[in-house]
């Protein structure tokens, strides 16, 4: 077992740390269970042209930004209070990287439901129905990658960080046949930019969900990733 | 398609030359009578740098500080097995034909509480210089302004240098330890627990200076306060119960510690 996780199930002398500890996990959870939450639902306002759901995505936005503060400050106050070490220094380190992550997750989502507003409005177009496909594919990798946060789980994490490189080619598959689209039909154009916009906002979660992989990976081991030999070239 | 490179990564550490060993303790065993206080202590002390010993109270690390200058000697009992060597003349200094005075002018101590002579401050800092057999006034003087000024402390004493040491307030009288101990020119000074008797103002000027002193002398500090080890120490080991358990650059230890033991430690989970 590695020394990251081992050391997260020992008390520490101090037990308020670990209370406040404890809140610092309990807060991020909240808020990657928020942004995951619009996420699914901006993929599902889409995809139902459900323009009220896309109003609700908008409205959590606050309080995405909200928790974020939250967070932060509270990451700075036991970072100035507790001048903590090894793993519990890695865990509030991220605390602060993944609420930014998170954030702009949520950012992307609120962006996905202002264009799937627009969009409701206007003639479906085929490729339409791919978009949801690769929402699907980014929000199982936010759940999981939520899952190995909670569950302190750097098998998990890794597993999330490899399959970004589905979504990296489900979206330039996606965007040849929008260019394919757009050179057919030049009415479509405008249509189709936003769905090239929206299929490169989950292409982007899925890479925020990645980098939170990373860091959870961080967290537990204090290393890196290993990067394959083919992704580095 | 780009042909796929082969090339394997040369070593990058190459760029940077290993630290040079000052002293190298090997198979180090010590016991207070029947009590093993260290066991098996295998370490480098890396020359010109800084290095920490951390532990809980009751670790041995301490009774390792305190082998260097051979401490123990007065304790009766008492009993050293294996090796300290140092360098470049390659000496063993904890053995029984090494006379611990040499030791002692190559190897000065500073200690927890500030404890000047009940002399001058310049006697104070004259003190080792005049037990190793310098008389030139001129030369005394020089020597006792160079360690002053080594230890930070010269512009404020440098017009009551008749006065006693023991009318210093403690941060100074620290520091008056400092420049006693540097005076001899010393090629190691050992630190047990400096600063745990000073304010945090004295504390900081106390650091600042073993930080500078890295520059042209070894280190070795005991230090209970962990932040402290991780401000001013390059290596740092951490000691459970006369064991070393893990020893390394001080960036790494304290960021991620390889072993379970410091890791609880360093995070206020131990026991």
């Amino acid at each position: 077992m590695p020394v990251g996780s081992q050391a997260l199930e020992h008390q520490h002398i101090v037990r308020a740390f670990d209370e406040e500890l404890s809140r610092l996990k309990s807060a991020i959870v909240e808020m990657g269970g928020l942004a995951e939450r619009q996420v699914a639902d901006a993929v599902r306002a889409l995809a139902e042209r459900d323009v009220d759901l896309a109003a609700k995505v908008i409205e959590t936005d606050r309080r995405v930004d909200e928790l974020e503060e939250r967070i932060d400050q509270d990451a700075i106050k036991l970072l100035a209070l507790r001048q903590p070490m090894a793993i519990d220094l890695r865990l509030i380190a991220m605390a602060l990287k993944i609420t930014n992550d998170l954030e702009r997750m949520s950012d992307y989502a609120v962006s996905i439901a202002k264009r799937s507003q627009r969009l409701a409005e206007l003639p479906e177009l085929r490729p339409m129905q791919q978009l949801p496909r690769i929402g699907q594919t980014c929000l199982s990798m936010v759940k999981d990658v939520l899952d190995a946060y909670v569950e302190r789980n750097p098998d998990k994490a890794t597993a999330v960080w490899h399959r970004d490189r589905d979504v990296d080619e489900q979206y330039t598959s996606l965007f040849r046949e929008l260019v394919t689209y757009m050179l057919e039909d030049p009415r479509t154009i405008s249509t189709c930019i936003d769905l090239l916009f929206i299929a490169k906002n989950l292409e982007r979660i899925a890479d925020h969900a990645t980098n939170i992989a990373e860091k959870i990976v961080y967290i537990i081991h204090g290393t890196e990733i290993n990067r394959p030999r083919h992704e580095v070239e | 398609m780009a042909a796929i490179s082969t090339a394997v990564p040369t070593a990058v550490h190459a760029a940077h030359a290993a630290p040079k060993v000052k002293s190298s303790i090997r198979k180090l065993n010590f016991f207070y009578g029947h009590t093993q206080a260290l066991k098996n202590i295998e370490m480098d002390i890396y020359e010109h740098a800084v290095t920490a010993l951390i532990g809980p109270s009751g670790c041995g690390k301490s009774t390792l500080l305190r082998c260097f200058n051979r401490m123990h000697d007065l304790t009766p009992h008492t009993r050293y097995e294996g090796e300290i060597r140092l360098y470049p003349d390659d000496v063993n200094i904890v053995s029984p034909d090494v006379d611990p005075i040499e030791v002692r002018m190559r190897i000065s101590m500073v200690f927890q509480k500030p404890n000047p002579f009940p002399k001058s401050i310049y006697e104070n800092v004259a003190y080792g210089l005049r037990v190793r057999g310098v008389k030139a006034r001129s030369e005394l003087d020089g020597r006792v302004e160079a360690a002053l000024r080594g230890a930070a402390l010269w512009d404020e004493v440098k017009d009551r240098l008749q006065e006693p040491g023991t009318a210093l307030s403690g941060g100074q009288q620290q520091r008056l330890c400092i420049a006693r101990a540097l005076a001899t020119d010393p090629e190691i000074v050992l630190f047990d627990e400096p600063t745990s008797a000073l304010d945090p103002i004295a504390t900081a000027s106390i650091e600042d200076l073993i930080i500078s002193m890295a520059g042209s002398v070894t280190v070795l500090i005991v230090t209970h306060n962990m932040q402290q080890a991780a401000r001013v120490s390059s290596y740092t080991a951490f000691m459970y119960l006369g064991e070393l358990v893990e020893y390394g650059p001080t960036n790494e230890l304290f960021t991620r510690p390889r072993e379970q033991k410091t890791s609880d430690y360093l995070t206020g989970r131990f026991g």
